[in-house]
């Protein structure tokens, strides 16, 4: 074909395919995008230059402080004399006082490897949580075993209290699922009893058996501080506070008037009191009923009083989304003969809470960022380590951007950490066509 | 209505308790216990603070120490519970510490409302004024017009008032929530002047670039007696806590110090004050409850003058002169009844 028409007509036809050339300079790559996104108009291209210049004199007068900073010093005065007048922050309080900043003043210096152990763990055990599509089912009988493990490693003494709490859960739970088939009050309470029963009994041979010798050396509630303080709150409360929450939640929504009741009186109550109130009942009101002697563990009364009020705060968002599926799914439920706890463990917990979970996590991260509060009633977190001990050291009176950086950065990473993965979790459980 | 219940007879077994608390001898818990529960801030420059290792020290913790030596014998036989303003009182009130040495200020209310007992005053305090050294100003009369940092609902905001109207001069409060945000606040130049108690202005200005450019004017405007307190009701503690302090103070008049105290202390000399003090003669320490030789134990860390010189004295980074609480002798207040 292409001889014949070659040769008939003198007019030029290309043979062959051009090759591509590159878009125009301004149609492609960085400036493209700079055209559409930063200076798409009058007003757009004067924000973007305002913003070029804040941003600017933002790093003209940060980052000399930073790169600038004095990381080897022993007190503010050293920083000064080693900055000889130039700007730099005096980072040396971040590495003189790295330890105390995460595990408070009192810990002992020898032990700070369990609880940086315990940590580590606890990304095993809330991986099959968080990921469980994609990893065995089986790693969850590690996370169940996770809480003694940490409890163990964290506040150390006899190694029998841990595995007798854990023999409590396993003994009430044979008794649960041995008589619940019959009466569900049987095997609700025998359960509870059968507990009971065995943390008293464990709790006696604990003390008779080992007294004196124990592998990890007992560290008193007393001694936690830092970071790991905020760790071990947030973590602790936010796990309890969730299966707490669903119950309150639907307790709020169930015809028994005086479950009903319960629950209502319960959150609202929760909900209508400051959360630094409660620390403080919890602090020192608590104080005057004990009796003296029988003091009643500091970050356990704060550990029941934080999961309170979350809890209030998780069943209220619940219960929106309960609220929200539609009536129908209640009704399918139903229809397939299913009973009360199997639809809701089926049908509707599994739609609820995967509506709830922009709700859930942002209680989860106020309530993470909460735990700072604890610094008012004199506990040591990680604010409180810097309001009281180090920026009251005679070396330290004066830093406080370091510190207070520092502190913003560790929450922020791990917030920001909760925020993203909830996201993921959102785009893993969308089911709907977008 | 369950819960109310609970809740009813909690309050009864709670008050049951407290009065409990009241009536039990301090003394014969602590020596039971073998430690000192001693209530502290939980951080002061100078006053309290746990050092790089944990470990607590201070002026106020000084205090703590010579009870616990005096009591137990050992120095460091003390659980510091740290407090904060709000947390102090109750604390003490049911008894989770024996005795509380936060720089409390010595009040009528204090002592007789909220059934406290004042055992003595180890630092005598007063509101003062800090300005920077451009501005000129030698006296706090001068300062008609000023702008006045000052920290919002304490008593230095009553008193600055009070000074400025008695004075019939002029100001403006910058209302401050801490004292780290008014020393950012001062330094920025929000404020001519920054008033708080003289000894927090002191570490205050010890902490600032250049301290030089700052001075603390000479007007003292109110009464700050700080002082460790114990409970209402319970005197042969509170004997035991007001005499170990007095017995800092009389061993600095007396010449008594850590360095030569065990010397002192190994026969009875010519000095009979110095004598019935450390326990070669008469029998004080018994009349206390104590060992004889308890004044000698309280001062192995240093008497009064020591502690002192040691936390927030002139080579200290505090840099406080003694001022009010030099010895009478040495024109301050520090007064100790005799050991007789």
């Amino acid at each position: 074909m292409s001889d014949t028409t070659s040769q008939r007509t003198e007019a030029f036809v290309r043979t062959d395919m051009l090759p591509e050339q590159a878009p125009p300079a301004t149609q492609t790559g960085i400036i493209k995008w700079g055209r559409e996104n930063l200076f798409s108009g009058v007003a757009n291209s004067a924000l973007t230059v305002f913003a070029f210049i804040a941003i600017y004199f933002i790093l003209m007068s940060s980052m000399p402080w930073i790169l600038n900073g004095v990381w080897n010093a022993s007190s503010i005065r050293e920083c000064r004399e080693l900055l000889e007048g130039a700007t730099g922050g005096c980072f040396a309080v971040l590495t003189e006082r790295w330890n105390q900043l995460l595990f408070g003043f009192k810990y002992p210096n020898d032990e700070y490897w369990r609880p940086t152990l315990a940590f580590a763990l606890l990304f095993i055990a809330v991986a099959p949580v968080m990921f469980y599509k994609y990893l065995p089912s089986k790693m969850l009988l590690f996370t169940g075993l996770y809480p003694f493990i940490a409890f163990w490693l964290i506040w150390g003494g006899p190694v029998l209290a841990p595995i007798f709490g854990l023999l409590g859960f396993v003994a009430g739970y044979l008794v649960w699922s041995r008589f619940v088939a019959n009466s569900f009050a049987v095997g609700f309470f025998g359960a509870i009893a059968a507990a009971l029963v065995t943390w008293w009994v464990g709790g006696i041979i604990t003390n008779s058996v080992s007294a004196g010798d124990t592998l990890l050396s007992a560290v008193p509630s007393r001694d936690m501080g830092g970071f790991m303080l905020n760790l071990i709150l947030g973590t602790v409360c936010v796990s309890l506070s969730l299966p707490l929450g669903i119950a309150l939640a639907l307790g709020r929504q169930s015809d028994m008037p005086i479950i009903k009741w319960i629950c209502v009186v319960f959150i609202e109550f929760v909900r209508g009191v400051p959360l630094i109130t409660l620390l403080f009942v919890a602090n020192v009101v608590l104080a005057y009923f004990l009796p003296p002697g029988t003091t009643f563990d500091l970050i356990l009364r704060v550990i029941i009083m934080i999961t309170m009020f979350s809890s209030a705060y998780i069943a209220e968002v619940i219960r929106g989304a309960l609220a929200a599926l539609p009536r129908g799914q209640y009704e399918a439920a139903d229809s397939l003969g299913l009973d009360y706890p199997q639809a809701m463990r089926l049908i509707i917990l599994p739609q609820a809470l995967k509506i709830s979970i922009p709700g859930i996590v942002n209680v989860a991260v106020g309530l993470f960022k909460d735990t700072v509060l604890v610094s008012v009633i004199s506990m040591f977190d990680l604010l409180g380590m810097i309001r009281g001990p180090i920026l009251a050291s005679t070396e330290w009176n004066g830093v406080y951007w370091e510190l207070f950086g520092f502190a913003s950065l560790l929450f922020f990473v791990v917030c920001y950490g909760i925020s993203q993965y909830s996201q993921w979790l959102e785009r893993e459980l969308a089911t709907d066509h977008r | 209505m369950k819960k109310s219940v609970i809740f009813g007879a909690l309050t009864v077994a709670g008050m049951a308790a407290a009065a409990g608390v009241a009536s039990a001898g301090t003394l014969d818990d602590v020596k039971a216990r073998g430690k000192l529960n001693c209530g502290v801030t939980t951080g002061l420059v100078g006053f309290a603070a746990p050092d790089a290792n944990g470990n607590w020290d201070g002026f106020d913790v000084g205090v703590c120490r010579a009870v616990a030596a005096a009591v137990l014998g050992d120095p460091t036989a003390v659980e510091f519970v740290p407090t904060t303003g709000k947390t102090r009182f109750t604390a003490l009130a049911s008894g989770e510490i024996d005795m509380l040495a936060r720089n409390t200020t010595w009040t009528f209310s204090r002592d007789v409302d909220l059934k406290f007992e004042f055992v003595g005053v180890n630092y005598y305090d007063g509101q003062g004024f800090m300005v920077p050294k451009d501005l000129g100003v030698s006296s706090a009369k001068d300062l008609d017009g000023a702008t006045v940092c000052i920290q919002t609902g304490t008593t230095t905001e009553l008193n600055l008032a009070d000074f400025f109207r008695s004075n019939n001069i002029s100001y403006e409060p910058v209302p401050i929530e801490t004292n780290a945000e008014a020393q950012q606040q001062y330094l920025a130049g929000a404020c001519d002047v920054y008033t708080t108690d003289a000894s927090g202005l002191a570490a205050t200005r010890a902490a600032f670039e250049d301290p030089a450019g700052h001075v603390l004017l000479p007007e003292i405007v109110s009464k700050e007696p700080l002082g460790p307190l114990v409970r209402h009701g319970d005197n042969e503690w509170g004997d035991v806590v007001r005499w170990t302090l007095n017995a800092l103070i009389t061993a600095e008049e007396l010449g008594v110090t850590s360095a030569n105290v065990s010397e002192l202390a190994a026969s009875a000399g010519d000095n009979p004050e110095v004598n019935r003090l450390l326990g070669t003669e008469g029998n004080l320490g018994e009349m206390l409850g104590l060992d004889a030789d308890w004044a000698v134990k309280a001062l192995a860390g240093g008497n009064y003058g020591e502690i002192f010189e040691k936390n927030i004295g002139e080579n200290t980074p505090v840099g406080l002169a003694r001022g009010l609480n030099a010895q009478w002798t040495e024109g301050g207040l520090l007064y100790s009844p005799p050991f007789r």
